[in-house]
C-alpha cells in the first residue's frame, strides 16, 4: 500500500493525462468514422466504437498492472521478455492467421492479437539493457550488436510480411544516435535514402555515372591537381572503350561497364593513396563502391522483393505514377476528406466524406481523416500539438534518468511514437507513402492500443522508480 | 559517468518539432490555401459514379464479330439522401410491387445508409427512359450505365465462357474489383479477363439535396477516365464452329480442329452445349442453376475436360515409337489370326488380310500387329528392363503433349493420364510387370486417358511430320498485340519426319480405301484425307466413337479429332463428322448432302440408342 501511494506521487501525471485525452479523442473519432444511424449508442458492443471502449478499459487495467509491478523486473527480465517475443514472432509465422496477406495475427476467440505490436516493448527493453551494459562510447562492435538486437524482430516481421511494422522498428536507431552512435552512420543512411529515391526516379545507370563523377569531384577538392581531371578523362575513355568492346563483342549491358568503371577508378584511387598518402582517397572510394553496390541492390530489391502494390505506392508518392482509382484512390479520398474540412471543420458527426465508406481502413490507419474533416485545421493542429507535447515530455523524462537503461528505453518510446505519429498522419495528407501503421491511441484496434499503452507505462513505471538504485 | 552525447537531445527534440511542422504546413496548405478540396456548400455531397468501360469485343479469325456489348442500367440508391417521394409512381415505373420495393429498400439500408448500393439491377430500357425524365422526383436515386455481353450467334458457349459478378473472396484478394463488378468466369472471358475488362474510371460530382448534379467536383481533378477493354481476335472460324455444333446436335462429344502450321484452334465444339446469351444479365443465375442441374451436363466442356482412352487411334503412336526406336520397320510383317495370342492371353481382332505390313496394319487397324509392335518396344534389348523401355515410351508420349496439360489459353484444361512406371510398380510390385501385363496400351485401352484436345494435337503432329505449336484460341489482342510468345514456340517430338510417312500412308489407306480400310465413310473425292478410327471402351454403356484426321495429305490445312460418345465404332459417326468438317473448312461447301443429312438427323442418347 505504501509503495503504491509512493508510485502515485512519483508518477508523471502530465503524460498520463495526455494518454487519457488521446484515447478518448480517438474513441470519439472512431464513433464518427463508423457512425451508423442504426446503432447510435456509442456503447453498442456490436460496433467498433463499442469494442474500442472495451479496449480502452482493458488498456487502463494493463496500465495499472504495469504500474504495480516492480520496476526491477523490467531491468532484470529484459532479455527474457525479448526472448519470449522473438519466440512468439517465430510462432506466428507457423500457426498465425493470415489477414490481408500477412501472417501477423494470433486468433484468440473473437479477437486477434498482433505480437509485433508488443515486441516493440521487448526490443526497447533489450536494447536499453544492452546499451546500459556498455560503459564507454559506442564503438563499431557495440553498434553492430545493438543493430542485430533491432534486426532480429525486423527480419521475422518482414517474413510475415508486414512492411509497415518493419519500418517502425528503424525508429530505434534514434536511441543509438542519442547513445553516441557515429554521426557518419546516419549520414550514410540519409545518403542511402537519397540514392534510393534517385535510383527509382532516374534509373541505375545515370545515378551510377553521377556517383563516379561526384567522387572525382571530391578528389579534386582534396588535391587540386590537374591529374584528377586527367584520370577522369582516362576513365571516361576507358569506360567508352570497354562499353564498345563489351557491347559489340560480348553483348554486355551498361551495368557491366559500370562495374568495370568502378574497378578502374579503384586503380586510380589506389594510385592516389600510394602517391600522396591520401587517406581520403580510400574513404571516397569506399563510399563510391558502397554507393554503386547499393544502387544495384535497390534496383533488385524494388523490382524483386517489394510487392506490386508497394511499388505502386512509392511510385505514386514520387509522382511517377498516377492512379487515383487504384492505389492512389485511398490517398485521394483521404486528401479530399481532410482538405474539405477547411479551417474549422464540418463539425462532429457532420463529416460527409468519411461517412461514405470512401476512405478504406477509416477507423484504423486513416482515422486522421475523420479528425481533419470534422475538426478542420484547428482540430488537426490540436492533435498534432498533443503529440508534440507528449514527445517533448518523453525526451525530458528520458533526460532526467540516472541510468542509461531507463534513458535508452525512454528514447525508444519516444522514437516509436514519433515514427508512428509522423508516418501515419503523413500518409493521410500525402507527405509519406501509404504505409499501413496505426497512430498511437487514436486508431481502432486492441493490439496497437495495448502495445502503445504498455510501451508508455513501462517507461512511466521506470521513471517513477528513478530514485531507486537500478542495475 | 559523464554523458558525452547529452547535447544530442536538442537535435532529437528538433526532429520532433520539425516533423510536426511539416505536417502542419502541409495541412495548412490542403485545408486552408487549396480551395479545391473544399465543397462549396455544407450540404453538398460528392457522388462517385463509376465509369464502367466497355468490355473488349471478340472476333473470329476472319474478322467476323462473335461477342459485343449491350447497354444496361443499374438503379442505385443512397438511403440517407432519400426523402418522401411518390412511391406509387416509382414502383409503377419499375414494374415492381410495394412489398418488393420495401424489401429492396431494406436491403439497401442494411448495407449502408450513406454509401450507394444497387437498388435494382439491369432495369429495362423503358424504365430507364422514364426514370431519366423524372429522376428529380426521387431524391437519392441515380442510374449507372453498365454493359452486358451479347452474341451474334448462339454458339461457342464453352470457349467464350461467361461473365459473372465478383465474389467477396476475390474482392479481398484483388483491390481492382469492387462489389458488383463483373469478371470473366470461364473460357476466353476468364483467361483474357485483364485484357478484356479495360480499366474503370470514376467521375465525382457534387449533388445537392434535390438530387441535382451541381457539376464536376474540383473541375474533375480527381476524375479518371475509363479505358475500354481490348478487342480480341480468336483463332476460331465461326462458320466452322457453327457447322460443327450443328453436326453434334443431339449427340454427346466434341470436335477439336487445329490449323497444323500454327496451332491455331479452328473449332472447339463440346456437345451438348447451350446458348451463351442464357448466362447474361438478370436471367444468368436462374439459367445457370438450371444448366448445372441438367443431367446431360451442358456446362461441361468435353473438349478440354473429358478424358477418354484413345482406343485404336493410339496405334499411330505405337507405330511411330516403334519405328523411332528401330524395333520395327515399315515392312515388318506380323500375322493375325483373329487376334493376338500369347499363352492364355488373347486380344481379339476382326477379320482382314494377314500378314500385314505397317501401313496395312494402320489401314486395317490390326490389334495383333500393334500388340506385337508394342511388345517389341517394351522388350527392346537396348534397355536393361521392360520398365526402362516403358519410361522411354512414355517420354515420347509426353513430348506429344499427352499426360500433361498442353497449356491452351483457356481455363480448366485437364491433363489426361499416361501412367508413370511407378503406377504399375504400385499395382504389380516393383519391376514385377512385363510387356504382356500392360499390353492393352498397344491398342489404346487400359489406364490411359487423353482429352479430345490432346488427340487433335496428335493429329497436328502427324500432319506436321513431327512438330507442333501449343494449341491456342486467341491470335491477336488489341490492334497490335500478338498472343503470348509461348504460342510461337515450336515443339518437336523426337520422332524423325521420315518415320511419319508409313503411318500417313496407312491413314490415307484407311480413308481412301485400301483393302480392309476402316474409314471409307470419311472419303472425299477432291481432297486426300488421312485418318484413323478408334473406339474407346466405355464401362458405363455403349463405346465411344473416335476419329482423328488431317487434310490434305500434303501441306495439311486442318487437323481434327472427333469424339461421339456412345456411338459405337469410330467409323460410324466420328469419321463422317470429321470428313464433313474438313469439307466445310477446305471447300466451304458440302457436296455430300446425303451424308450431312444422315449425321444431322441422328439422335444418340446416352444409352446408345439411335433415333
Amino acid at each position: 500500500m505504501e509503495k503504491n501511494s509512493n508510485i502515485l506521487n512519483r508518477l508523471d501525471w502530465l503524460t498520463v493525462l495526455l494518454w487519457g485525452t488521446m484515447m478518448i479523442m480517438g474513441w470519439l473519432n472512431i464513433y464518427a468514422a463508423v457512425y451508423n444511424e442504426e446503432y447510435t449508442s456509442i456503447f453498442d458492443m456490436s460496433q467498433r466504437y463499442g469494442k474500442q471502449l472495451l479496449f480502452i478499459v482493458a488498456a487502463l487495467i494493463l496500465a495499472i498492472f504495469v504500474l504495480v509491478t516492480d520496476n526491477k523486473l523490467y531491468y532484470f527480465f529484459a532479455w527474457f521478455i525479448y526472448g519470449i517475443f522473438i519466440f512468439l514472432l517465430v510462432l506466428v509465422l507457423l500457426i498465425g492467421n493470415e489477414i490481408n496477406g500477412a501472417k501477423a495475427w494470433f486468433e484468440l476467440g473473437p479477437f486477434g492479437l498482433q505480437p509485433s505490436e508488443f515486441a516493440k516493448v521487448a526490443t526497447g527493453l533489450a536494447l536499453a539493457s544492452y546499451l546500459n551494459s556498455k560503459r564507454q562510447a559506442i564503438g563499431f562492435r557495440t553498434m553492430l550488436s545493438a543493430t542485430s538486437i533491432i534486426m532480429a524482430p525486423v527480419l521475422l516481421i518482414a517474413l510475415q510480411p508486414d512492411m509497415g511494422s518493419v519500418i517502425t522498428y528503424f525508429a530505434f536507431f534514434i536511441v543509438l544516435f542519442r547513445e553516441g552512435m557515429s554521426i557518419y552512420v546516419f549520414i550514410s543512411a540519409l545518403l542511402a535514402v537519397v540514392l534510393f529515391l534517385l535510383t527509382l526516379i532516374f534509373g541505375t545507370v545515370p545515378v551510377a555515372l553521377g556517383l563516379i563523377i561526384l567522387s572525382f569531384a571530391a578528389l579534386w577538392i582534396f588535391i587540386r591537381n590537374l591529374q584528377v581531371l586527367m584520370a577522369l578523362g582516362v576513365m571516361a575513355g576507358a569506360g567508352a572503350l570497354s562499353y564498345l568492346i563489351g557491347h559489340y563483342l560480348f553483348g554486355a549491358g551498361v551495368d557491366v561497364v559500370i562495374v568495370a568503371a568502378v574497378m578502374l577508378s579503384g586503380a586510380v584511387y589506389a594510385w592516389y593513396l600510394y602517391r600522396y598518402r591520401l587517406k581520403m582517397a580510400l574513404i571516397i572510394y569506399t563510399f563510391l563502391l558502397g554507393g554503386i553496390l547499393f544502387l544495384f541492390t535497390v534496383d533488385y530489391a524494388f523490382n524483386e522483393i517489394l510487392k506490386p502494390h508497394q511499388q505502386t505506392r512509392i511510385n505514386i508518392l514520387l509522382g511517377m505514377e498516377d492512379d487515383p482509382y487504384g492505389t492512389g484512390y485511398n490517398l485521394n479520398q483521404s486528401l479530399i476528406s481532410i482538405g474539405s474540412g477547411g479551417f474549422a471543420g464540418k463539425g462532429y458527426l457532420n463529416g460527409t466524406q468519411t461517412k461514405f465508406k470512401f476512405v478504406p481502413e477509416q477507423s484504423t490507419d486513416f482515422i486522421f481523416c475523420t479528425v481533419g474533416e470534422e475538426w478542420g485545421f484547428i482540430g488537426s493542429v490540436v492533435v498534432i500539438g498533443l503529440f508534440v507535447v507528449l514527445l517533448l515530455r518523453l525526451v525530458m523524462l528520458a533526460e532526467r534518468q540516472r541510468t542509461t537503461f531507463v534513458r535508452a528505453y525512454g528514447y525508444g518510446v519516444f522514437a516509436l511514437f514519433l515514427v508512428h505519429f509522423f508516418v501515419n498522419i503523413g500518409m493521410t495528407i500525402g507527405v509519406m507513402p501509404v504505409i499501413g501503421i496505426p497512430i498511437p491511441f487514436f486508431s481502432y484496434g486492441g493490439s496497437s492500443l495495448w502495445g502503445f499503452t504498455i510501451l508508455l507505462f513501462v517507461f512511466l513505471r521506470l521513471d517513477a522508480g528513478r530514485a531507486e538504485y537500478l542495475g | 559517468m559523464k554523458d558525452r552525447y547529452a547535447n544530442r537531445k536538442y537535435f532529437i527534440m528538433a526532429l520532433a518539432i520539425a516533423a510536426a511542422a511539416i505536417l502542419i504546413i502541409r495541412l495548412f496548405y490542403i485545408q486552408i490555401i487549396d480551395k479545391t478540396y473544399r465543397t462549396s456548400a455544407a450540404n453538398n455531397v460528392l457522388r462517385h459514379i463509376t465509369q464502367y468501360p466497355a468490355r473488349g469485343l471478340v472476333y473470329d479469325r476472319n474478322g467476323e464479330l462473335i461477342v459485343y456489348n449491350q447497354a444496361a442500367y443499374d438503379l442505385l440508391v443512397v438511403p440517407v439522401q432519400t426523402s418522401a417521394f411518390d412511391t406509387a409512381r416509382f414502383i409503377e415505373i419499375l414494374g415492381i410491387d410495394m412489398k418488393d420495393f420495401r424489401d429492396r429498400m431494406k436491403a439497401a439500408v442494411s448495407y449502408s445508409r450513406r454509401a450507394p448500393s444497387v437498388f435494382m439491377k439491369m432495369i429495362s430500357s423503358e424504365a430507364y427512359g422514364l426514370l431519366q425524365e423524372e429522376l428529380y422526383r426521387f431524391p437519392g436515386f441515380y442510374v449507372q450505365a453498365r454493359t452486358l455481353r451479347k452474341y451474334t450467334k448462339p454458339v461457342a458457349a464453352h470457349l467464350l465462357g461467361y461473365v459473372g459478378e465478383v465474389d467477396d473472396k476475390l474482392i479481398a484478394q484483388d483491390s481492382y474489383y469492387k462489389s458488383g463488378d463483373y469478371i470473366g468466369v470461364s473460357g476466353i472471358e476468364k483467361s483474357y479477363e485483364e485484357q478484356l475488362r479495360g480499366r474503370k474510371g470514376v467521375n465525382i460530382f457534387m449533388v445537392d439535396v434535390h438530387n441535382n448534379i451541381k457539376g464536376s467536383y474540383a473541375d474533375g481533378r480527381f476524375d479518371t477516365t475509363s479505358v475500354p477493354g481490348k478487342n480480341l481476335w480468336s483463332t476460331i472460324d465461326l462458320s466452322l464452329q457453327e457447322y460443327g455444333e450443328s453436326l453434334m446436335r443431339n449427340k454427346t462429344g466434341s470436335i477439336v480442329a487445329i490449323e497444323p502450321s500454327s496451332g491455331e484452334i479452328l473449332a472447339l465444339v463440346s456437345s451438348p452445349s447451350y446458348d451463351p446469351s442464357l448466362l447474361v444479365g438478370r436471367v444468368r443465375s436462374s439459367n445457370f442453376n438450371r444448366l448445372q442441374a441438367d443431367t446431360i451436363k451442358p456446362l461441361f466442356d468435353r473438349a478440354l475436360m473429358a478424358s477418354y482412352p484413345p482406343g485404336s487411334t493410339f496405334k499411330i503412336m505405337n507405330g511411330l515409337i516403334g519405328l523411332e526406336e528401330g524395333v520395327i520397320r515399315p515392312s515388318t510383317l506380323f500375322g493375325c489370326s483373329m487376334g493376338y495370342h500369347a499363352g492364355s492371353l488373347t486380344v481379339g481382332c476382326h477379320s482382314h488380310d494377314s500378314p500385314l505390313d505397317l501401313p496395312g496394319a494402320v489401314t486395317n487397324s490390326c490389334n495383333a500387329w500393334f500388340c506385337n509392335a508394342f511388345r517389341s518396344i517394351l522388350e527392346n534389348k537396348e534397355y536393361n528392363s521392360v520398365q526402362e523401355a516403358y519410361d522411354r515410351w512414355r517420354e515420347y508420349l509426353v513430348a506429344f503433349g499427352f499426360g500433361n496439360k498442353l497449356g491452351i489459353d483457356l481455363p480448366n484444361e485437364l491433363s489426361g493420364f499416361i501412367p508413370a512406371r511407378s503406377y504399375y510398380d504400385r499395382y504389380y510390385g516393383k519391376d514385377r510387370w512385363k510387356a504382356l501385363t500392360v499390353i492393352s496400351l498397344a491398342i489404346g485401352q487400359g489406364e490411359i486417358g487423353a482429352t479430345p484436345l490432346q488427340m487433335a494435337n496428335m493429329a497436328t503432329v502427324i500432319a506436321n511430320r513431327g512438330s507442333f505449336y501449343i494449341p491456342h484460341i486467341v491470335k491477336k489482342i488489341g490492334e497490335v498485340g500478338g498472343p503470348s510468345s509461348v504460342f510461337a514456340q515450336k515443339y518437336t517430338t523426337g520422332i524423325s519426319p521420315e518415320n511419319f510417312e508409313p503411318i500417313i500412308e496407312g491413314m490415307e489407306g484407311a480413308v481412301n480405301g485400301g483393302p480392309g480400310a476402316t474409314a471409307r465413310g470419311a472419303r472425299l473425292d477432291s481432297i486426300i484425307i488421312c485418318g484413323k478410327t478408334g473406339t474407346a471402351q466405355n464401362p458405363h454403356g455403349k463405346d465411344h466413337s473416335i476419329f482423328v484426321a488431317f487434310a490434305p495429305k500434303d501441306n495439311p490445312q486442318i487437323a481434327i479429332a472427333v469424339y461421339v460418345e456412345n456411338a459405337g465404332f469410330g467409323s460410324t459417326f466420328a469419321a463422317p463428322i470429321a470428313s464433313l468438317m474438313i469439307e466445310e473448312y477446305l471447300t466451304g461447301k458440302i457436296k455430300r448432302k446425303y451424308l450431312e443429312d444422315y449425321v444431322l438427323k441422328v439422335v444418340i442418347t446416352p444409352d446408345g440408342k439411335e433415333q
